[in-house]
């Protein structure tokens, strides 16, 4: 029996001829991730454990990122924490501030992740470097210390739920509209300890952006990981950014999937999850009237350079709203630069947003844009649960960057009509 | 090994974020995070919550964020174990990892009402209610899975020497 794209990398990492779904394999780690909230609980269990190395100092990487800058002396002492190990171990890719960026968009970013890859994250959304072609999973912590003392970790061996895409996306939609359908459709714990496989010729239409937000909320449907075949696109994003030789696996011809989903992605519309779970979805345009007090762009689901494009072109030239908050937040600090070289940056001003540096911030309710009682948030974050931006009472709904910016822009929810 | 208490009963999706909310996870000290466990859904668990007490959920509990600290502060708190119909993949591999008790079992995670008086065996999987007289039985680890907990979590199996799949 053939093997999907996920078992391949599995398997060649364990040192396996093959591996079905269910097996247990110790597999071979190319990277090993953490930042600011889950390293340091790491590190203590790495110390307590007796570990005296890393496996290797280039392949563990650590992101300053939730509370950067310091948001209090807590964080503050978070962060310390991560840089005296950081620099105890000699970890190369070690990003404090000024030189970091949200993980997510980072790694791929800085080539740190590539095709082929099998990685760890203590961060659910570590699943994001699946649009590389990689297996790329979020653990715990002390996963992480083992990965970084072992360098290995083990795996259950997912199944798979296939989704067959066609067609192209519609102008006003990205990929948070085909994740936040597909999410609708299967539920939050629809594709629960299993891969989430993209294939088909939609999915060779879709950019490298779009790729990395669906890969990354994979998470939200319970996913293991998500993953897109390699193709030009993979090849052209990593070809002068990758530190290492990307490896191509493909899933076989006879691999088994437990089952087909086809998505046809011209029919997809601008879609908003609203409170309190990300699969509660609605077209953004039978919503009705819902005012919000705050529109969030940016996470690692969405602050990227498509998003922040995504933002001016919708914000250029206009005003926001009267009474809304609109926070931008460009995922890396290379982004931020390419928004302040080409002008955006002034232009979100002019509009009336803030710019922030990169952070998980306002995300997950960390602070930079904290919401109060009976408020209410449209953001590109990723989880829309209760109290996950502020106070208990608040409200997140979700949707793309199109759709927040139109809707900075009238103050209510709004599906974005290109003019 | 088994636990014996009261039960506290959740719906499902319960995510990591009401288990332990973000904007408190400026420190990695479970004792002080465990002051907050549950409390965006629960602000009675913590003041009501006994060594030995049990968990009871639906589908997907811990969904959401990887944070360790969910399982730690369940754990801090003296749950002696949580039963659901489901976890979710992250929250399953670190209850395992850091030696909370886990076990999945729909149709006692359905049956048994809260503050039930609840007697988990671990080595058996067998969840008696000693409220409503009924027994159940929860799926059993994989051998290597039971091999972490036995060895009291992942670190300590790797130091051992058990971390053969």
């Amino acid at each position: 029996m053939g093997m999907t794209m996920t078992q391949k990398i599995l398997a060649a990492h364990a040192g396996l001829d093959s591996v079905t779904a269910g097996q247990l394999i110790n597999a071979k780690l190319d990277i090993v991730l953490g930042n600011d909230i889950t390293t340091p609980v790491a590190v203590n269990e790495f110390k307590k454990a007796g570990f005296e190395k890393v496996f290797d100092k280039d392949r563990v990487a650590i992101v300053l990122d939730h509370f950067v800058p310091n948001k209090d002396i807590k964080a503050a002492e978070q962060s310390k924490t991560c840089r005296d190990f950081a620099c105890s171990h000699c970890v190369s890719h070690f990003y404090d501030v000024g030189k970091m960026g949200i993980e997510h968009a980072l790694l791929p970013e800085q080539g740190v992740v590539t095709a082929g890859d099998c990685i760890i994250g203590a961060d659910s959304h570590t699943c994001t470097y699946g649009a590389l072609g990689a297996f790329s999973t979020g653990v715990g912590s002390t996963d992480m210390a083992a990965g970084m003392a072992t360098g290995m970790a083990w795996f259950k061996v997912p199944s798979a739920i296939k989704f067959n895409l066609t067609g192209t996306l519609p102008k006003n939609c990205s990929g948070k509209d085909v994740i936040l359908t597909i999410i609708g459709m299967i539920g939050v714990d629809g594709a629960l300890y299993k891969s989430m496989e993209f294939t088909g010729e939609g999915a060779h239409s879709l950019s490298m952006d779009d790729r990395l937000c669906i890969c990354n909320m994979a998470i939200e449907a319970g996913a293991k990981n998500g993953i897109f075949p390699v193709d030009d696109v993979t090849m052209v994003y990593l070809n002068g950014r990758s530190e290492r030789k990307p490896v191509v696996y493909e899933a076989d011809g006879d691999a088994e999937y437990e089952k087909t989903i086809d998505i046809d992605l011209s029919k997809i519309v601008p879609t908003v999850a609203c409170p309190h779970l990300p699969e509660n979805t609605h077209p953004a345009n039978e919503l009705g009237h819902i005012k919000v007090d705050q529109v969030v762009i940016g996470s690692c689901t969405n602050g990227r350079m498509e998003d922040m494009e995504a933002a001016y072109s919708i914000l250029r030239g206009k005003k926001i709203a009267d009474g809304i908050r609109c926070i931008i937040i460009p995922g890396t600090m290379q982004i931020l630069r390419e928004c302040v070289e080409r002008g955006w940056y002034t232009a979100f001003i002019d509009a009336g947003a803030v710019v922030s540096t990169p952070t998980c911030g306002p995300c997950l309710g960390g602070y930079m844009g904290i919401l109060a009682a009976g408020e209410r948030c449209i953001a590109t974050t990723n989880r829309n649960f209760v109290g996950r931006m502020g106070h208990v009472d608040s409200e997140v709904y979700l949707a793309s960057p199109h759709t927040a910016a139109a809707s900075a822009l009238t103050g209510y929810i709004t599906e974005y009509k290109e003019v | 090994m088994n636990t014996q208490g009261k039960v506290f009963k959740y719906p499902d999706n319960v995510d990591t974020d009401v288990i332990i909310p973000a904007r408190y996870l400026n420190t990695p000290d479970a004792k002080e995070l465990a002051l907050h466990c549950m409390e965006d859904i629960d602000t009675e668990f913590v003041k009501k919550v006994q060594t030995g007490d049990v968990m009871v959920a639906g589908w997907n509990f811990g969904c959401g964020s990887s944070r360790e600290h969910a399982p730690l502060v369940i754990k801090t708190c003296g749950t002696g174990c949580v039963i659901a119909k489901s976890f979710a993949r992250i929250f399953y591999r670190n209850a395992i990892n850091i030696g909370l008790p886990i076990f999945e079992c729909e149709e006692a995670a359905e049956e048994i009402n809260a503050d039930d008086e609840v007697k988990v065996d671990f080595d058996t999987g067998v969840i008696t209610d000693i409220t409503t007289g009924k027994t159940y039985k929860a799926q059993p680890f994989p051998e290597f899975i039971q091999n972490i907990i036995r060895c009291g979590g992942l670190l300590k199996s790797l130091k051992e020497g058990e971390n053969n799949v």
